[in-house]
């Protein structure tokens, strides 16, 4: 007969050697895979979470990065960051949008208005960064990913390993180092950051301790107010931005899951029945 | 085969439906009364599965087409607006991502389940031609689709694999404009490959149709390979018999397709997608979606020059070899024996092409340099002298294991 075993262990191995094998820089160092709430099956995202990397978006990233696909009514959606209704219409009205039908081409945003970018055009924005363009953060956080080692990766299809991008992100943010290590040209306006393609990128380190200060809601535990925890944060907030479905995606696909499973047990028994008896 | 129509008009309704139409007679006939070997094992429920996988990419496919924008400026937003905006747009967007993978993971099976039972070999061979031509039009349409979110590694696949066709001689650069619909890849290219994205599914549908119909002429093969020689002691009438294992089957199957599709919808994909196609930016690494892999392989593994002919050229001509020669395996394999199981030497030969495969999958990942630019060499070499020597040459000096004079007679020598 043929081995059913030999089989699914080929299968497993197309499978998972199929992995886009994106043979990086070799001499980027291990990404540590960070603990977040949204990975696996029941994975949500962590709303106080969510509020806070908003927060550092607002307050630092977005000086320089767009993010064109988020409209503001998006921060109210259920499985988000959880604002009000009212308090999204107040942030909303602190911005401005072009609309070449209003007085002077602009007004005051409204809840379904996107978020305005922060500059004009594609050049003004590399003007402003000495010749590097800070990419939009719609949908970064899926991106970028995190690449491991053979036989790693195969697990990860077992796994259902999709936090490729915040890891990657938190670990860029952390990633930086005052001076470029001996030997390493390290060209003007450039950073030297262990976990960029290249190691020299374009943007200075965004984060620094106690830069974004935390609100502490009454009887909740102190929040860190640390590179570390900003980073983390954003890349959270990032990955709503990125991904807004996510909890309802998985909770939906856990009852499929359980429901294919128990259906198949059923089906298997009827099969069963019907071949009784049929020497085959 | 209406020699096994069992079906009486029940009313006068059926009867005047029947004098006109038989179509309630011909589905009894093809879809309940077929007689079906009855040791068909779960290998054989990947034609069923199949089937559903069409089902299910036409569908989703269908639905996505009316949120779809094909232009360039608009397609990478309107597909993320699907995913962000649509009602359930998500599931959708990712039950067709998703599945063209578990589309060609369940083709994959259902071909190498053929080459080891020997299901080409006559009369089944133009049931295995329709296959092969059913196989090339889910490449064009899984890379045409692949195209249409216009992201990094749509727009630079299209550039790198309609630029293969330019290395044809005199027609190659005609060619290479036609498909594009100019120069360079543009909005003119994702108009085109939208429409023939669209298009293909319904042609392949047809061609499945002529599939089972060449199916249904000498009947389905079977694992010990030898014909039906008594309908009544060897087969079972399809319905109920398969229509439950398949259903089981395809249920089966939705397990890890759900998986995908629910919890890691991204993670057969490539994370440069997401980032809009820029002709400017050239990605560090171009890689085709992991079905192509072991045609791109070989297509890549050819980077010298064959006397006159050049490199480029050349991997072409490998490229399009390493299909087109499995239009001619019928041929090749000089063997009378259908099954494997009853091939001795045949049995570890095919198990190495099965390693062989693999290896080109891994390897069509893998970057082109030292090490994996000589086993690609070897194992695209390898690939072709399975077909072009070692088959015809089996045949010839293998002695086959006896086989059962029937069906019924290998089922019930079985321990059960
Ligand atoms: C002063 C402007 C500026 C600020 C503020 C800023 N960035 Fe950037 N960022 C850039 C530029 C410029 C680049 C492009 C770098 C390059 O390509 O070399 C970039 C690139 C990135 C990238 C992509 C790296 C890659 O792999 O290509 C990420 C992720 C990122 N920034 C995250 C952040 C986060 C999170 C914040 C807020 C905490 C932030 N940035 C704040 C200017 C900025
Ligand atoms: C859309 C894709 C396809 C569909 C829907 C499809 C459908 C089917 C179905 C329903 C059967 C009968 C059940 C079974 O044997 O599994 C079958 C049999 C078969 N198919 Fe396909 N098929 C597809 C692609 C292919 C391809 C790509 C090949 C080969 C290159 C192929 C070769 C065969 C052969 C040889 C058989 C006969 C098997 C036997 O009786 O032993 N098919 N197909």
């Amino acid at each position: 007969m043929l081995n059913t075993k030999t089989i699914l262990a080929a299968l497993a191995l197309v499978a998972g050697l199929a992995a886009p094998a994106m043979a990086q820089d070799h001499s980027t160092p291990h990404i540590e895979k960070q603990s977040w709430s949204f990975a696996g099956i029941f994975g949500t995202y962590d709303q106080n979470q969510l509020q806070r990397g908003f927060q550092v978006f607002r307050e630092v990233c977005s000086s320089c990065h767009g993010a064109r696909l988020l409209a503001f009514r998006n921060l109210a959606e259920a499985g988000g960051p959880g604002f009000s209704e009212a308090q999204v219409k107040a942030l909303a009205a602190e911005y401005e949008v072009a609309d070449a039908t209003a007085d002077g081409g602009v007004r005051a945003a409204v809840a379904a208005d996107r978020w305005p970018s922060p500059f004009e055009t594609e050049q003004d924005a590399r003007d402003a960064n000495g010749g590097a363009l800070p990419p939009d953060f719609s949908v970064l956080a899926k991106a970028r990913g995190v690449t491991d080692a053979f036989p790693f990766w195969v697990f990860n299809y077992f796994t259902g390993y999709s936090e490729g991008g915040p890891d990657y992100i938190h670990a860029l943010l952390n990633g930086y180092h005052e001076e470029a290590p001996e030997g390493f040209e390290l060209a003007d306006g450039k950073y030297y950051n262990d976990y960029f393609p290249g190691h020299a990128i374009g943007m200075g380190p965004p984060l620094m301790d106690e830069l974004v200060g935390y609100e502490v809601a009454e009887g909740e535990a102190e929040v860190p107010l640390t590179v570390e925890q900003y980073s983390t944060d954003v890349a959270a907030f990032m990955m709503w931005m990125a991904e807004p479905h996510l909890a309802g995606r998985k909770q939906t696909g856990f009852v499929v899951l359980l429901f294919l499973v128990l259906f198949a047990g059923l089906m298997y028994a009827t099969k069963r029945r019907i071949w009784q008896g049929i020497e085959h | 085969m209406s020699e096994h129509s069992t079906y009486t008009p029940g009313n006068a309704v059926e009867k005047w439906l029947d004098d006109r139409l038989p179509i309630i007679r011909f589905s009894k006939e093809h879809l309940m009364d077929f007689p079906t070997p009855k040791n068909l094992n779960y290998w054989w429920t990947f034609g069923a599965i199949l089937v559903m996988c069409l089902v299910i990419q036409i569908v989703t496919g269908v639905i996505l087409a009316m949120h779809y924008t094909p232009h360039v400026s608009m397609a990478f937003d309107s597909v993320e607006h699907i995913r962000r905006d649509i009602n359930g747009g998500r599931m959708i967007q990712s039950f067709h991502a998703v599945g063209a993978s578990m589309f060609f993971a369940a083709v994959y099976i259902h071909i190498f389940r053929g080459m080891y039972f020997g299901s080409y070999k006559a009369p089944r061979e133009i049931l295995w031609i329709l296959g092969v031509l059913i196989f090339l039009l889910m490449m064009a349409t899984a890379f045409m689709g692949y195209v249409l979110p216009w992201g990094q590694m749509s727009g630079w696949a299209a550039t790198v694999i309609t630029n293969i066709f330019a290395a044809i001689p005199v027609i190659g650069n005609p060619l290479l404009e036609l498909l594009r619909g100019g120069f360079s890849v543009g909005n003119p290219t994702l108009n085109r490959f939208f429409s023939l994205h669209y298009l293909l599914p319904f042609i392949i549908a047809a061609i499945v149709v002529l599939h089972i119909w060449a199916l249904h002429v000498p009947g389905n093969n079977n694992p010990v390979g030898v014909d039906v020689k008594d309908t009544k002691r060897d087969t079972l009438p399809f319905h109920p018999y398969y229509t439950m294992k398949d259903a089981f089957g395809m249920v089966l199957f939705l397990i890890p397709f759900a998986w995908f599709a629910f919890f890691a919808p991204d993670i057969l994909g490539h994370p440069d997608n997401y980032i809009e196609f820029n002709a400017q930016v050239t990605p560090a690494h171009i890689v085709p979606e992991w079905y192509f892999l072991p045609f791109y392989a070989i297509l890549r593994a050819i980077d010298f020059n064959i006397l006159f002919i050049d490199s480029k050229l050349g991997g072409v001509i490998f490229f399009g070899g390493s299909i087109l020669i499995l239009f001619f395996l019928p041929w090749l394999d000089t063997s009378k024996v259908r099954s494997g199981n009853f091939r001795p030497m045949f049995k570890w030969f095919y198990w190495l092409f099965v390693v062989n495969f693999v290896a080109l999958t891994y390897l069509g990942a893998a970057p082109a340099e030292g090490i994996y630019v000589v086993l690609a060499k070897i194992c695209t070499a390898y690939y072709f002298i399975h077909f072009l020597v070692i088959l015809p040459l089996l045949g010839r000096i293998e002695t086959p294991r006896p086989l059962p004079t029937s069906i019924s007679e290998s089922v019930l020598g079985k321990a059960h």
